[in-house]
């Protein structure tokens, strides 16, 4: 017993690249600059769930947030939540959901940090209302590794508020932030699922739907007459009073790395039909919980595992509603034609509430997100395509579902890095970050 | 002020070493049940972060007190006035301790006495008090945080090892005195828990979560147990450890 180091590794949700790092769990906000400097660059880490190497830093340190999870202060009557930044959604909704509240956005996992989700400005199923997580924060005290730390809001040090938002953990350490929570009366979600068949019906159905949450489960490998069909599925907070009580913990957890091969186009597309018909009829009403509303694969935990040890990649891509589907339909041909499967595959028309944050994400148009097993080849080919038509029909894609983008095409999704970089810690880095400065290679 | 028996969360608690990540995350069960908190640690910003949180989580009260446990002199005037601030006491969570470095207690007997002093003398002055206080009151608990490496010496720590095992039969002791007068005594042994004391090792299969034992904390003093491991497998662990004969012990590397 008590064998010391060395520390275990940390992998990305997405599980590539596989990069080497020292983990450093920090327990308190006080805890940063670290005791003893360390030689490396430093990343602040949360709980792992972004895909690709945002989180990740070769031979660096990764300052580990998830102990820092203090609810520090909450206003019932404004719904204003101060907690440290290593606080989890799945925290915050356990201690909100009793008491009335509910996130004002959430991702498609509540296993993430509020400091995670600030650093990605991560959107969820009501981006078309609420816009980004960001557009919630309403403070946060940013720590550098010089020693200094300032408060930032849209107030105070307005232009660290707008570079930490989307910042991707590169511009200081989060140690607390206050977001606003909003209030609701039940656990439930008045759901609604409708079929479509091709990208002309799910527009017209995002046109027309008032919901507040609203997103589509796409079927990339059918072609012919099923190309393009889904279910596009939207909820509401129900209305009538109901139970408000704190969710059960996940009992299940995917056991072990499925062999690699175990997810290809036959079993996806028999997985997509079974999903699909699944809802009887075409269009499905009810109450249903707002975990399987908002959290339906975190039911199993390490749901990854499914993609096997060399582990999965994403894509997601927002393009411009002018050019609307054109760009859609040539993304998704090229996923069709690939063969590649992807069963947890997404689409979802964004609003145009604007991000706060610099480099955020979210812009008005069309977003598609996929994953793919890894295939090296084929697999990346792909992504670069998929990339290209991105870059031709003006859109962009989302760093932290990426693993692959070139630094010609993060610069010219992203036009501002030159003038983000100025707020980046100088020490401080991230795998992503050299790869799309041009300083690390893509590995092939 | 509601008094507490068997079978309800205790209302009035005083935390000795409450920045512990084991006591932290005990507390949060009781604050969420509404209890009223004296906290006591060293250092005030971890403090104040401990105390906000278990007042964010639904604490009633609580007030934090700065000191260094390892000063037992000021050890009744601080337990006088803390259980005065809460109108009385139901439960005393005694989670205080080092781990100390093993080499280093060999090489030098300063830093062996420090580990002792902290983790067995400091405890036996707190729990003297406590003793003698519950026992005229002829209610209450005092929960200790031992370890399973108390039960038995291994060359990897034994110095740690044997401030926690002069703890286990003080506390059998103890328990021993003030059972008849009502007062509960609860060891509590956790095995490897993921928290700032155990960051120096490597995490594996067998560490838990402090929420987790914290949870297992919360049963056993509901519950009003005498010794408890947790997690519980670590019953069965240190069972197997303590039965192996010495001549094949003294043998092993653990």
């Amino acid at each position: 017993m008590g064998k010391a180091k060395p520390r275990p590794g940390f992998e990305s949700w997405g599980r590539y690249p596989k990069l080497q790092a020292d983990v450093v769990p920090l327990h308190w906000t006080t805890d940063f600059p670290l005791a003893k400097a360390p030689a490396a660059r430093q990343l602040p880490v949360g709980l792992g769930r972004s895909y690709g190497d945002v989180c990740l830093l070769e031979n660096g340190t990764l300052l580990a947030t998830p102990e820092m999870d203090r609810l520090l202060h909450f206003n019932e009557a404004t719904g204003v939540l101060r907690c440290e930044a290593g606080a989890s959604l799945k925290e915050i909704l356990d201690f909100a959901m009793p008491r009335g509240f509910f996130l004002p956005v959430t991702p498609g996992t509540k296993y993430v940090t509020v400091g995670g989700a600030i650093a990605n400005d991560i959107h969820g199923k009501n981006h078309h209302v609420a816009g980004t997580f960001g557009r919630h924060v309403l403070r946060f005290e940013l720590a550098r590794s010089d020693g200094s730390r300032v408060v930032c809001s849209p107030v105070e040090n307005p232009e660290w508020f707008a570079a930490t938002i989307g910042g991707m953990g590169l511009t200081g350490l989060m140690t607390w932030a206050e977001i606003r929570l909003r209030p609701i009366v039940s656990r439930l979600i008045d759901y609604r699922g409708v079929k479509f068949h091709g990208l002309a019906e799910f527009l017209d159905l995002s046109r027309t739907a008032a919901s507040e949450y609203t997103v589509s489960w796409i079927d990339c490998l059918s072609t012919g007459k099923n190309f393009a069909r889904g279910i596009f599925m939207q909820g509401d907070h129900a209305e009538i009073p109901g139970p408000l009580r704190r969710s059960r913990e996940p009992k299940l957890t995917f056991p072990f790395d499925l062999p690699q091969l175990a997810l290809n186009r036959y079993s996806v597309a028999t997985f997509n039909a079974f999903y699909y018909h699944r809802q009887r009829g075409n269009e499905k009403t009810g109450p249903v919980d707002y975990e399987p509303f908002f959290y339906p694969l975190d039911a199993v935990l390490k749901w990854n595992r499914m993609y096997g040890k060399a582990g999965l990649l994403q894509f997601q891509c927002v393009l411009p509603r002018e050019q609307d589907e054109h760009g859609v339909v040539e993304v998704l041909k090229a996923i069709t034609a690939s063969g590649l499967a992807s069963f947890l595959a997404v689409i979802k028309v964004f609003g145009d509430v604007p991000s706060p944050g610099m480099m955020s994400f979210p812009a008005p148009g069309i977003t598609l997100a996929l994953d793919f097993p890894i295939r090296r080849e084929a697999s990346f080919d792909l992504l670069e395509r998929l990339a290209r038509i991105t870059l031709e029909h003006g859109g962009r894609m989302y760093p932290a579902k990426d693993a692959r983008m070139t630094p010609e095409q993060f610069q010219a999704f992203y036009p501002q890095w030159q003038e983000f970089a100025r707020y980046v810690d100088p020490g401080f880095d991230s795998a992503f970050w050299q790869r799309v400065t041009g300083r690390r290679p893509l590995d092939d | 002020m509601t008094n507490s028996g068997a079978g309800t969360s205790p209302r009035r608690v005083l935390a000795l070493g409450a920045t512990s990540a084991i006591a932290e995350a005990t507390l949060r069960l009781l604050a969420e049940q509404g209890a009223n908190f004296v906290l006591v640690a060293r250092s005030e910003p971890k403090l104040a972060a401990v105390r906000d949180d278990l007042l964010t989580r639904g604490a009633t009260a609580a007030i934090g007190y700065v000191s260094d446990l390892n000063e037992t002199e000021s050890h009744a005037a601080m337990l006088a006035e803390a259980t005065a601030a809460l109108g009385g006491l139901d439960l005393a969570l005694v989670a205080h301790g080092i781990q100390g470095d093993q080499a280093e207690a060999e090489r030098e007997y300063a830093v062996a006495e420090a580990i002792l002093r902290t983790n067995f003398l400091s405890a036996v002055s707190l729990i003297g008090w406590l003793a003698n206080y519950f026992e005229a009151q002829r209610r209450g608990t005092i929960a200790v945080i031992s370890s399973v490496a108390g039960d038995r010496g291994r060359k990897s720590n034994y110095v740690y090892g044997a401030s926690k095992g002069g703890l286990n039969v003080f506390l059998d002791g103890v328990r021993n005195r003030v059972d008849r007068a009502g007062v509960n005594v609860l060891t509590i042994k956790p095995g490897f828990v993921a928290t700032p004391m155990t960051a120096h090792l490597s995490r594996n299969a067998l560490f838990a979560a402090p929420g987790q034992v914290a949870r297992g904390i919360a049963r056993a003093i509901e519950k009003r147990k005498d010794v408890v491991y947790v997690p519980g497998f670590w019953r069965w662990i240190m069972l197997i450890v303590r039965m192996i004969p010495e001549p094949v012990f003294k043998k092993m590397n653990l």
